[in-house]
């Protein structure tokens, strides 16, 4: 789109599964829907560059069915701020973008969390999720060697899929014990579309050397990775790798909600029922609300949808579907809850802030997160945080700072609002 | 989709598909690191979700853009390292 | 409480800090109590441009005598500090503003400040990003830039070496005109004297301190070294920024030695959120497009607000207040806090020890005000 100023009855922030639910739900009901989403195509984070490539089928099926709902698309158009109520503020390659909304929707998703550890900021060691992103977004990974680390489902589904454009996956090394894995891959026979869809994969990976109890200790290398020290608690071995791909599950994306004034819980959006938010008419779907997966992201999407377009009805009739994919919820945190030996992987040399190039050491030094903030730049970079302070989060216990815009680092000439 | 992008990457000329992302682009004419960081160590992508900043580079004189979300344009100019 | 001190200062912003190192410095057992963090108030929202000014003659002498205690201290001011003797370009954009370069001029080299006027040619050598078209302006070569957090951290540290003591995360409820503050858990502490240095939160504490919270908003960018070279201040800051009455933006831009650049300014009264409003934000921005079209494209990576603590007079309130000699003030900094603290806390230091102050002092005691401005009880 190119218009500077637009509105809409319903505007949904992120076009991930949870996004696209949203809209295909209201602009069926008759609403003018926008979804808005940073990223230059649809899908978000596991269904992007879906449109074109068609390997999933959900993703083909929702996708089409945003396409045909009637819903406007803006992308590459990332939020920046909530100058006033009723209207965003978003960049936009050619400019700002200013967009009103009688109701607003917020599926900002999740990101990866990332631990510091001795190395871990060479090139080549990246998110498995951003590894993902960027393989689908044409990043050359045919014949490369690929060590897959962290914790999560997601190391599975990232190795399905590096497999499949001719990566070699030299092992994957999930941090979680055993035990507790096999018990979560138990409690998927009752969502047996998980179960297929897991099944499928360990099929697909077969010959892959998949390690339960195992975490990264060091990434080696001068300019770039080249091999990566792991360990199970007794022993330490290094493996070779091109590529190192390390995430600690997910983190959700809650800046625009505390932007809005959305209150917490637990470090969740809070939500009733349908999906609102504590601000009237403001409506929170997906991973925000808590790390669900794709199925929870898209019932919880679809009932913010119908109730923000005043279909409460069938927003209910989804209320079960939604309670199973929270027991499913309950039992991922669980199962990939992160072991305690993760919060010392770090040195007081370690780079904790990747932005400001804060060592562990001084940032650890201050009494909570302000004061490491102020005394030290820890945070206070271009990414605001967003890496680091996830990660001092699980490592010292530190809460949340306050937000302000931009919410995105953006040209400061689209800090100033269009033809006021 | 026989179509190609050219696009040039510190002055390199790098042919890519349509949909391919300035990051993946770099990648491919061989360069690891993106951007130096404050204290100089080399840096490259790591969340490639447009949020941690570390795929910053210089486009077509813009300094500071995300190479993870933009999309590769003929004629692009891409400087890393800035 | 048995503990018993000389002096209990109440805040640990850049101006409870200087007055702290004074202090100890010269012997007093001094307590310092904050209720947040170091440097964690107005300080860690100021712009932290050392700047020597001229509005009145005892607001010049106040700034010039800091500005010296600043260069004076640089040699041993940590690296987090961020000292850079970058110098002030007041730019003018017409005719009306040159004049104003001479006044400043005239005003200045008289009294030992060393300043340049520049041409319209020389200001677009010096700072090649400004527009084009601008008159002239002036150089004040000595002004500088500082990071006042890590400032207000530095000069604890010094008090702490002299035997001062810092108490954090302690808020005080009630000054006490006997000697003492209460806490908000109840409890008190007892000392000779007692200084309210809790900037735009002091009338809490002193009630009737003609002291206003006047809102600010800055920008700050990610890094673009060399983009400008000066802190440039617009000449028209005179015309809009200090009019009392209403809202006003001026353009304000510092660099700093990260190589960022933070962009101000903006003043409101009555607006004790904290929130960005982007209306003011909105005009702030474009005044300083005005000035330097390429700021647009930079990257801005957070926008923040603070509140300055004014007075009717746009000067500092130093002293003992007229109801109880045992409460002093050092408060009402409004947006000259950072320089002028290491002034505040030799002047206090000095009229508490019955030394000679440097400067007259006259013209910052509490006194000055009806009623000593403060009712204690
Ligand atoms: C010279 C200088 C350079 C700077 N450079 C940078 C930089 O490069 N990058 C950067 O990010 N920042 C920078 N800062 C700004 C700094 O990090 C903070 O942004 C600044 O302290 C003010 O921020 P804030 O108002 O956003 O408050 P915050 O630092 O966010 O702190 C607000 C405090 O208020 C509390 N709070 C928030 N809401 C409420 C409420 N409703 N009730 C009670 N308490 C509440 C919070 O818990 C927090 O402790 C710089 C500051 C200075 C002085
Ligand atoms: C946008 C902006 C730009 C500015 N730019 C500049 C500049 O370029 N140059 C310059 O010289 N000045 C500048 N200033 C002004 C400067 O920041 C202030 O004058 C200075 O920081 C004031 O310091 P302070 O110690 O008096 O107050 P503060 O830093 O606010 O310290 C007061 C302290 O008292 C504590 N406190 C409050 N109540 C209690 C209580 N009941 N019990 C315990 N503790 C309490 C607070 O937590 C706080 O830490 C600027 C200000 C703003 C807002
Ligand atoms: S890789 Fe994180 S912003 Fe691009």
């Amino acid at each position: 789109m190119t218009e500077p100023r637009s509105r809409f009855d319903i505007v949904v922030v992120g076009a991930g599964p949870a996004g696209l639910a949203a809209a295909c739900a209201a602009a069926e009901k008759g609403k003018r829907v926008a979804v808005v989403d940073d990223a230059p195509s649809p899908g978000g984070q596991i269904w992007k560059g879906e449109q074109s490539r068609l390997s999933i089928p959900q993703a083909q099926k929702w996708i089409e069915r945003f396409r045909r709902s009637g819903a406007t698309l803006l992308d590459r158009t990332a939020v920046i701020a909530a100058p006033e109520p009723g209207v965003l503020l978003a960049e936009h390659p050619e400019g700002a973008r200013e967009i009103e909304w009688s109701k607003l929707i917020i599926a900002t998703g999740a990101r990866e969390l990332f631990l510091p550890f001795p190395g871990w900021t060479l090139p080549g060691v990246m998110g498995p999720g951003g590894l993902q992103a960027l393989v689908k977004g044409g990043w050359p990974i045919a014949g490369k060697r690929v060590v897959i680390c962290g914790t999560g489902p997601l190391l599975l589904a990232v190795a399905d899929g590096l497999k499949k454009q001719g990566a070699t996956i030299a092992m994957i090394a999930e941090q979680a014990p055993m035990s507790r894995v096999a018990g979560f891959g138990f409690k998927t026979l009752r969502h047996p579309g998980k179960l297929v869809q897991g099944m499928g994969i360990f099929a697909r990976l077969r010959g892959v050397p998949y390690r339960c109890g195992v975490w990264p200790v060091q990434a080696n290398g001068g300019e770039q990775v080249n091999s990566v020290t792991l360990a199970d608690g007794s022993n330490q071995w290094t493996e070779k790798c091109d590529l190192l791909a390390c995430g600690f599950h997910l983190v959700p994306n809650v800046e625009l909600p505390l932007a809005m004034g959305c209150e917490l819980a637990g470090g969740c959006v809070r939500v009733d029922a349908n999906q609102l938010t504590t601000v009237p008419d403001v409506y929170c779907s997906g991973e925000p609300t808590g790390i669900g997966g794709v199925d929870c992201a898209l019932t919880e999407g679809q009932i913010a949808g119908y109730s923000a377009a005043g279909s409460d009805d069938q927003a209910a009739a989804l209320s079960n579907e939604r309670a199973g994919w929270h027991a499913f919820r309950l039992a991922m945190s669980n199962a990939f809850a992160l072991r305690e030996e993760l919060k010392s992987l770090a040195n007081p040399e370690t780079t904790f802030c990747r932005c400001e190039d804060v060592a562990f050491g001084r940032v650890k030094a201050a009494s909570g997160w302000r004061e490491a903030k102020l005394l030290t730049r820890c945070g206070m970079g271009a990414c605001q945080g967003r890496t680091c302070g996830a990660a001092a989060k699980f490592i010292l216990g530190w809460g949340m700072e306050s937000v302000r815009p931009p919410l995105l680092p953006a040209r400061v000439g689209n800090l100033t609002r269009t033809n006021r | 989709m026989a179509e190609r992008v050219q696009l040039r990457v510190n002055g390199k000329s790098v042919e890519v598909t349509p949909g391919t992302v300035v990051a993946a682009a770099i990648a491919m004419a061989g360069e690891s690191k993106f951007r130096r960081s404050v204290s100089g160590m080399p840096r490259g992508p790591l969340c490639g979700m447009g949020l941690c900043m570390e795929c910053r580079v210089t486009i077509n004189g813009l300094s500071q853009c995300r190479s993870c979300q933009t999309l590769c344009e003929p004629g692009m100019e891409v400087l890393t390292d800035d | 409480m048995s503990s018993s001190y000389d002096i209990i200062i109440v805040g640990a912003g850049i101006v409870g800090a200087a007055c702290a190192m004074e202090c100890a410095r010269s012997g007093l057992r001094t307590l310092v109590l904050e209720r947040g963090h170091i440097g964690g108030g107005t300080t860690a929202a100021g712009m932290g441009h050392v700047v020597v000014m001229d509005d009145s003659e005892a607001q010049f002498a106040l700034t010039n005598y800091s500005r010296g205690l600043w260069l004076a201290l640089r040699p041993q001011l940590p690296a987090d500090v961020e000292f850079d003797l970058c110098g002030t370009l007041w730019v003018a954009a017409d005719h009306e503003e040159m004049a104003e370069v001479y006044r400043k001029q005239g005003f200045y080299e008289p009294r030992g400040v060393h300043v340049e006027v520049l041409d319209a040619e020389a200001v677009a050598r010096v700072e090649p990003n400004l527009r084009a078209g601008l008159a002239g302006g002036l150089r004040v070569r000595d002004d500088a830039v500082v990071y006042p957090p890590c400032a207000a951290r530095f000069f604890l540290e010094q008090a702490m070496q002299y035997g001062a003591e810092l108490r954090q995360a302690v808020t005080v409820k009630r000054l006490l005109s006997n000697g003492g503050v209460e806490l908000a858990d109840g409890s008190r502490l007892a000392a000779d004297r007692i200084v309210n240095a809790t900037g735009p939160w002091s009338p809490e504490l002193t009630p009737g301190l003609p002291v206003r919270k006047r809102k600010g908003h800055l920008v700050i960018t990610d890094r673009a070294p060399g983009f400008v070279h000066h802190q440039i201040v617009e000449l028209g800051y005179l015309k809009s920024a200090h009019s009392m009455g209403q809202d006003s933006v001026a353009f304000n831009i510092q660099p700093r030695l990260t190589g960022q650049m933070l962009i101000g300014s903006s003043r409101q009264f009555d607006a004790e959120d904290g929130g960005v409003d982007h209306a003011i934000l909105d005009r702030m921005l474009r005044r300083a497009f005005e000035y330097l079209p390429g700021l647009k494209d930079l990257s801005a990576i957070r926008t923040w607000t603070g509140h300055r603590a004014a007075t009717p007079d746009k000067l500092p309130v130093i002293g003992p207040t007229v109801v109880s000699d045992r409460i002093w003030l050092a408060t009402g900094h409004e947006g000259l806090g950072i320089t002028t603290s290491l002034g505040t806390g030799r002047l206090l230091a000095d009229l508490l020890l019955g030394r000679p102050t440097a400067i007259p002092s006259d013209p910052f005691l509490p006194a000055r005000f009806e009623k000593g401005g403060a009712s204690h009880g």
